[in-house]
């Protein structure tokens, strides 16, 4: 299945990219999107994603790992944010 | 309540919202209250080693951005009687001194506009799905969330700010 992957601000410098699509086993949960990262993306990027300040949506949705991916789940990589 | 969230890279009017406000209202409305961010040009944070902001960058999520602020909105109007409440926030590049934020919020009396105007400023800074860099001529700094904004929203969830 395919599953979207975002990052925004210091997350998209830290990743290297906003945006990447991963190919992934059929009912797979967020650590097997965490090692696929890991293998796509420069070393150390990882580290960055998994701060404890970093937050997950899945579709737009704030969710708390662990939990299972769907095909067609976007998955974004969120900073603290800094609005207003 | 009539809610209105709109994120936008153009700059927006005061006067003109606040015309559409006077003209959405009916008479039950005995308060407005207006605030309007603007963007700094000094380092906020590093006031010692402040460098020039040449521009403010504010990136968002588009869909997740506008439903974090409906959200704060929802939580305003549970709390106090809203009969009209607008957020408008800027993105992309901004100069120093650009508007950057408006928030006017209508009640019968003052006490719940000025309490919701600064409720929806204090959860903008908190809640809401936006990021802003600093450009400066020596580089970019992606701004860090401070603890002196979770303090307020510490106080509004203890009720203190309802005391004052």
């Amino acid at each position: 299945m395919k599953v979207a992957v975002r990052f925004f601000a210091s997350l998209r410098d830290a990743a290297g990219t906003a945006a990447l699509e991963l190919q992934l086993p059929a009912n797979a949960e967020f650590d097997a999107l965490l090692q696929a990262l890991e293998s796509e993306l420069a070393p150390g990027a990882l580290q960055a994603l998994l701060a404890d300040n970093v937050r997950l949506a899945r579709n737009q949705d704030l969710i708390s790992p662990p939990f299972a991916l769907a095909d067609g789940d976007e998955i974004a990589f969120l900073p603290p944010v800094t609005g207003g | 309540m009539h809610l209105g969230v709109r994120v936008q890279s153009e700059d927006f009017s005061v006067a003109a919202e606040y015309d559409a406000l006077r003209r959405r209202l009916s008479g039950q409305a005995g308060a407005v209250a207006c605030f309007v961010g603007l963007v700094r040009d000094l380092h906020a944070t590093q006031p010692v080693a402040a460098e020039p902001v040449q521009s403010l960058h504010l990136e968002h999520y588009p869909g997740m951005t506008e439903r974090s602020i409906e959200a704060i909105a929802r939580k305003a109007e549970a709390r106090w009687p809203l009969l009209d409440l607008l957020v408008i926030h800027r993105v992309g590049t901004l100069a120093p001194e650009a508007q950057i934020v408006y928030v006017q919020v209508a009640s019968s009396h003052r006490a719940a506009a000025f309490a919701a105007c600064e409720f929806v400023m204090d959860y903008l800074k908190t809640d809401a799905v936006f990021w802003k860099r600093e450009d400066t001529a020596g580089g970019s700094r992606w701004v860090e969330a401070t603890t002196a904004d979770r303090v307020r929203i510490s106080d509004w969830q203890a009720g203190r700010h309802d005391a004052s």
